[in-house]
């Protein structure tokens, strides 16, 4: 860190002191290290999560994919999304931001230590949530499924990850904040207090967590949530990357600063409330519904803007769009954006969403995001920044080209069939026959997509084939380079200046205000968090039915062991009032049924049927035999066997710790309950033991099938015992 | 639906987090001129030294 400044003039001419004040220039480096370490974390961490959802894709096309209880589906899936999102995305955005914040504040990074502690804690982390989530310590809530002793770490690394920015910003010396550090400041607060709302958890052990909310409260906080995270993981940072790296690659400034300004502040205020989306037609009150899809529709406003700006930048400069591999990327990207956000509001109508949720719809709406504007943007600027941190020109722009072209086919082969199998699904599932009878069983309507199903694996094969050869080019890129740590730059000190209006700008005195206003707001909501919780959250007021009761020790354990293989990734328990889905599960779900569930299972897709009616439809011993060998009660059925159900000693070491909890947490146990956990689970044990020796299956009453039936039989009996004109309407 | 409440009021903390950094925005001037900060950008402040000839940046085909 060089601190000179060329004080020659001043010694020399004393007169012209006053001229010259401020802007003698200082020079000081940029640190390209850590750059180049987010950039190959990025790269690293993106093979792997789209191996890991190449591997889901075949899961769903045909069930012999799946391996060992830590390869099915349910924790692969959970595995894959955490990956790309948070580990191929995240370190995307570090890379960008640890490239374009220094260079748009003119200042180094704020501290190398701080940048040090952040990559490593970030890669560490994800290392351990691939193991954690592997192994079935997972909370069920999509997105943020990770146990809560690794929730405190994000939290912790995303505050270094903060400060370190914050820092940058403040000792910056380019006074003008340019519009893609909005957008990263945004980024930092949002995720930060998403991400502590939505991990309020009550810790069991080190492994295991009740959610601090339950049912319809559980289901409004994940998906506030899980749409933010869509927001302000995948979209703001990125936007912001977008503002910086689009107009480098052209070398042309944005289409309209003005307008980049009204997007940024219209987004981030809009985004915010769009989350009840996830939950039309649900048993979530109407006007947080319509709240939601009203928020949602209006977003397509700023989401459009952002994508027409970084577009018409390039008005004048497509002739470069030919030449420029870099660009195509970015062109990509901007256009898949614009889709994705002109479907987003599309799929918020009620109308539509009665149509599109719970089918594969959803799975391609996010991968076009996922692959077109988050992995295509991503690409252009390593393409980008990879031959200048080398100091060398990219190895091959016909590599390049052959990626663009592949990624761009495998985005097709992706999206379109698996839209196709969304519609062909959902109108299947809701067809009835002149007599009035369902005209087909759920699994029919399974059977019928495998072809798209098949497709897409094809599609997402050839994306990641692209990104291999990206790795090759960048490789070669790298040996032909020399590699630049420390790239010296100079820029005159920020001026101290009288201002019109407001008195000294002044750095030493301007660092603290915004300082304390920030760590404030922290405080504010940690504190109010704090507060708020216990208060309402202890005695939920949902309107409650009297026959709804809480889950014996068994179910309890039951329900975990669900959760633990994340079933509620392929089975919703929440009927929408629709004639299709009363007639085929039973009566619509009400939100005084889910006052026990923490966390909430609603799911947000039906890859096999509804469960929520389950319990009594089926005998004990047709589920023994479906978890032990699908394809023997459902043929043609592509859920995986869950055989180590039957081997697995159910572990009840912690039966006694989690009623206790769930008593914490306000659920009306009997007093002294917790001390009977054991003989009541034997019990009932006991009882579907001699049920299933009836059917001629043997089985000791202390493995872990014993407690999934349980809990599967008991499904939607509270309500079924209840006659339906009691029953509260919502 | 308590949780609403919860949710309301962090949304509404981080939105009036963000009015204020609009109005401190505003009142910094940051948006005084919408032309200049969209072709700074475009420009590197980085140098390289003659003698060691460190920073050379070459002609970036991409």
């Amino acid at each position: 860190m060089e601190n000179q400044t060329s004080n020659q003039i001043t010694q020399e001419s004393p007169p012209k002191k006053k001229k010259w004040e401020g802007l003698e220039l200082e020079h000081f480096s940029y640190d390209n290290t850590i750059v180049r370490n987010f950039a190959y974390a990025t790269t690293f961490w993106g093979v792997v999560g789209m191996l890991v959802g190449l591997l889901a894709a075949l899961q769903m096309a045909h069930p012999m994919f799946n391996f060992t209880e830590y390869f099915t589906f349910g924790r692969v899936r959970a595995v894959h999304t955490n990956a790309v999102i948070f580990a191929f995305v995240g370190n995307g955005i570090f890379m960008g931001v640890y490239y374009a914040l220094p260079r748009l504040c003119k200042a180094r990074m704020f501290s190398d230590l701080l940048s040090k502690i952040h990559f490593w804690g970030w890669q560490m982390i994800i290392v351990f949530a691939a193991l954690t989530l592997f192994l079935g310590y997972n909370t069920a809530k999509e997105y943020a499924e990770l146990e809560w002793p690794l929730d405190i770490a994000i939290a912790l690394i995303w505050v270094v990850f903060g400060v370190n920015m914050m820092g940058t910003i403040i000792k910056r010396r380019e006074q003008h904040l340019y519009v893609a550090i909005w957008f990263f400041i945004a980024t930092f607060v949002t995720v930060a207090v998403l991400h502590i709302v939505n991990s309020m958890e009550y810790p069991v052990s080190l492994t295991k967590s009740y959610s601090l909310y339950a049912g319809v409260q559980d289901a409004l906080v994940q998906w506030w949530y899980g749409h933010n995270a869509v927001a302000f993981f995948l979209t703001t940072p990125y936007l912001g990357l977008m503002y910086y790296f689009v107009p480098k690659a052209a070398n042309r400034p944005v289409y309209s600063y003005r307008l980049s300004i009204i997007h940024y502040w219209a987004l981030i205020f809009i985004y915010i409330w769009a989350g009840p989306h996830h939950l039309l037609y649900t048993a979530l009150p109407d006007w947080a519904q319509w709240l939601g899809t009203v928020f949602s529709l209006m977003l397509i406003a700023p989401s459009w803007g952002g994508m027409l700006n970084g577009l018409l930048t390039l008005r004048g400069a497509w002739d470069k769009v030919r030449e420029n591999p870099v660009l195509k990327f970015m062109v990509v990207a901007l256009t898949s954006y614009g889709m994705a956000t002109f479907e987003g509001p599309m799929l918020s109508f009620k109308n539509v969403n009665a149509i599109s949720h719970y089918t594969d719809w959803t799975i391609a709406h996010v991968h076009v995001g996922a692959l077109g504007w988050n992995g295509f943007l991503t690409f252009g600027m390593i393409y980008w920044l990879m031959p200048r941190l080398f100091s060398t020109n990219l190895f091959s722009k016909k590599l390049a080209n052959v990626h663009f072209w592949i990624g761009t086919l495998g985005i097709l082969f992706y999206a379109i069939p698996i839209y196709w199998a969304g519609w062909t699904q959902s109108l299947m599932w809701k067809e009835f026959t002149p007599a009035g009878f369902l005209k087909y069983e759920f699994l029919e309507t399974v059977t019928q997509i495998l072809p798209m199903y098949y497709m897409r694996a094809f599609g997402g094969l050839l994306y990641v084939i692209g990104v291999l050869i990206m790795i090759y080019n960048i490789y070669q890129t790298i040996q032909q380079g020399k590699f630049v740590p420390e790239e010296k730059a100079s820029a005159p000190a920020i001026k101290v200046q009288e201002k019109e209006k407001g008195g000294h700008w002044h750095s030493w005195i301007e660092k603290r205000p915004i300082q304390l206003l920030f760590w404030s707001t922290v405080a504010i909501l940690i504190g109010g968090i704090i507060e708020f919780v216990p208060t309402f959250l202890i005695r939920s007021n949902v309107p409650t039915i009297a026959a709804v009761k809480p889950y014996t020790p068994l179910e309890l354990e039951g329900r975990d062991l669900y959760i633990r293989e994340n079933c509620a990734v392929c089975h919703s328990q929440m009927i929408r009032p629709f004639r299709d889905e009363t007639e085929r599960y039973g009566d619509y779900s009400k939100a005084g049924e889910f006052v026990y569930d923490r966390p909430f299972l609603w799911g947000s897709k039906r890859t096999g049927p509804d469960l929520q009616r389950e319990g009594g439809k089926m005998p004990d011993s047709w589920h023994f035999n479906h978890m032990y060998d699908p394809q023997s009660t459902s043929p043609g059925s592509i859920m995986p066997a869950y055989y180590w159900l039957i081997e697995n000693q159910l572990n009840t070491s912690l039966t006694e710790r989690k009623i206790k909890a769930m008593q914490a947490l306000g659920v009306p146990y009997p007093k002294g309950f917790e001390k009977e956990v054991h003989e009541d689970m034997a019990k009932q044990a006991a009882e579907i033991q001699e049920r299933l020796a009836k059917d001629n299956i043997q089985v000791k009453s202390d493995r872990e099938i014993i407690a999934m039936i349980a809990y599967l039989q008991r499904l939607g009996t509270d309500v079924k015992k209840v006659a339906p004109q009691y029953l509260p309407k919502k | 639906m308590q949780v609403l409440i919860i949710l309301v009021v962090c949304s509404l903390v981080v939105a009036l987090g963000f009015l204020a950094a609009f109005f401190w925005s505003v009142k910094d001037n940051q948006y005084e001129d919408t032309y200049t900060p969209s072709m700074r950008i475009l420009f590197d402040d980085t140098y390289s030294d003659s003698e060691t000839g460190e920073n050379n940046t070459t002609e970036h085909l991409n």
